[in-house]
Formats: C-alpha cells, structure tokens, sequence
C-alpha cells in the first residue's frame, strides 16, 4: 500500500513528449527516455534511452533507479544460435566520443516489482548513474506495447 | 536429389542443424488465446508463420509482435490465409486470458498459444525450438527461447526463419514466397 501511494504521486499523465526532451551531466547527453505500457504492475516494464558521450573519457551506466519499480536493473539481450536470453549487465559502456543506445533488442533497464502498471501517456523519473559523471534523471514517456521509440524529430533511428 | 540438397542448404537457418518437422506430422494440442483447442491439423493448407515466446518479456517479445504486426499490415489482405501464432513457452503464467490480454496489443491477426508443460514441450521439440527458465532472486523468472520466427508453406513444408536480428526488409519478401 505504501508503494501504491508513493506511485500515484510519482507516475502522472504527461502533456508533452518527454522522451524527446535532452538531459546534459557534463559529458554526456541523454534523450530519447521511453519505456512501453504494461498489462497489470505483476509484469516487468523496461526502459530505453541514448546516451551521448561528446568528452574525451570513457564513462560508463553502471545503475538504474526509479520510483516506478523496486527492483530496476541493467540487461542486454543477447541472441546466441538463435536463442535468446538476458542477463543482467553489470554496465553499459559509454565510450568517449560515442553514442550508445539502451534500444529494443539491445541493451535495456529492466523495471522488476512495478510499483503500478505503466500506462500509455504516462511519465515517469529514471535516475541513471554513470561511473564518472553521476547521476542524472531523466522522465520517461510510456509509449503503448507495440510502441518501436519515440516519435521526435530527431530520433536517430 | 542433388538439386533438392540445394534448395535446402539455401533456405535454412544458420545455426540450426536440425529443420522443424512438416506441420502435417506435427502432434501438439494447444489453447489459443480464446480458449478454443488448436491442432496442427487445423492449419492444413495455409501458410503457418509461429513464434516462441512469453507474455513476461519487455524487450524480445513484444519487438517480435511489433515488428510482425508491421508486416502484416504492408501484406495487408494477402495475409488474411496467414496463420500468425505465439506459442508461450511459460504456460505455468500466461493462461489464454494473460494471451488475450498480451495479443490485443497488436494485429489482430495474431493468435496467443499455450497449454499444459507437456504440449508446449511437444510443439517446441516439433519446431525444433528451445526454451529454459531462468531463475532469479526472490522466487521470479524468466524464459531464454528460440528468437526466431518459422515460417512454413501452405502445404505445411517448412519455408524459413526470419532471425531477431536479420534485417526486417529481407521479411516481408521472405513471408510473400511463402505465401504463394
Ligand atoms: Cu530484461
């Protein structure tokens, strides 16, 4: 019950697109936050973002935290002799002068104990920890199930 | 015989040794998502496109559906004799109505499978397709699985595998010869 509350507080509808807002922490750019509806909070959420690194350090996205889930993680889906799997990743390299993408089939947060189901139009706060720049927060816009990315002008994809 | 040897070599996946067997010998019964019994023989004389997955998968599955609901509508009527399936390969949670719920995202098309561990086990060995749970802290889990999606001919011959990470303009080319 007290994760229901702290939910409704923190996951509100969205009146813009806030996946197509960009977020600087030194270095490093990061846009393009989105995550895709939910049936039901009993199924894990995922989150995609890109991250920009125009410095000259290597950096890297060791952790995810959001009040959204209880238990958000890093993983990679790897498909090896056509099966896939994925395992949790420890971190997600973001060299200098590269850009990196958390993108469906790829690299992903994955958002474990759901504190309510994540809704189409909704938005909510990823706070992304990097090894050297910290911590930055980003809002997430849930986008439907069958959603591919965000629809932003700049969208590299 | 040469000659069949090579139209073979050309159409199969890479990595798999061992092709899914004509859907005619096929012997899984399953539930679809509205509850009605499937069997293979039901399928006799349309194309068959199926894929393995689970209705707890944020990432894979739903680009699988996304990706499958895309080509379906460049088809368009074409597909209408496509049958389009999702087997899950966690039946223990995803019921007919956890599908229902999970396959009304997409195109609607696209039908959601499932039925007791013993079936499911049966229509994978049929496939030749894998799966294995996985399990993690605090009692939860998850499903590695067959990526891929098979794709057999009208007469029940199995035509290819559209792989997860094969370009997705080669799919819809692939799906019209298999149609035909
Ligand atoms: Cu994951």
């Amino acid at each position: 019950m007290k994760h229901f509350l702290l939910a409704t507080t923190l996951i509100f509808s969205a009146p813009a697109a806030m996946a197509c807002e960009t977020v600087t922490i030194g270095d490093l750019t990061v846009e393009h936050a989105w995550s895709k509806a939910t049936i039901g909070a009993g199924r894990p959420g995922v989150f995609y973002v890109e991250i920009k690194n125009s410095g000259t350090t290597d950096d890297a996205l060791v952790g995810i935290t959001t009040p959204a889930a209880g238990m958000p993680m890093l993983h990679e889906t790897v498909v090896q002799d056509g099966i896939a799997s994925m395992p949790h990743a420890m971190s997600v390299p973001v060299p200098a002068g590269q850009s990196v993408q958390l993108a469906p089939g790829g690299y992903h947060g994955m958002l474990m104990e759901l504190t309510t189901a994540l809704k189409e139009g909704d938005s909510f706060p990823v706070t992304l920890s990097f090894e050297k720049s910290g911590e930055v927060t980003v809002n997430v816009d849930v986008l439907s199930l069958r959603a591919e990315g965000p629809d932003c002008a700049d969208a590299g994809q | 015989m040469l000659g069949v040897g090579a139209y073979r070599t050309r159409n199969r996946p890479a990595r798999s040794e061992v092709l899914p067997v004509p859907i005619g010998q096929m012997t899984w019964t399953l539930t679809d998502h509205q509850g009605r019994l499937v069997r293979p023989s039901d399928w006799a004389g349309r194309p068959v496109m199926v894929f393995f997955g689970f209705t707890w998968c944020p990432d894979v599955c739903p680009t699988t559906l996304s990706d499958i609901s895309l080509w379906l509508e460049e088809l368009g009527a074409d597909a209408d004799r496509l049958i389009v399936a999702l087997i899950s390969v966690d039946p223990e949670r995803d019921t007919p109505d956890a599908l229902a719920g999970y396959v009304s995202n997409f195109d609607p098309r696209i039908i959601g499978l499932t039925g007791p561990a013993d079936e499911v086990a049966q229509a994978a060995a049929d496939f030749r397709a894998t799966y294995r749970r996985v399990d993690k802290e605090g009692g939860d889990y998850t499903m590695d699985h067959t990526a891929g999606v098979f794709l057999f001919h009208p007469d029940g011959r199995f035509a290819s595998i559209i792989d997860f990470h094969e370009d997705r303009r080669f799919a819809v080319p692939k799906l019209r010869r298999t149609l035909s």
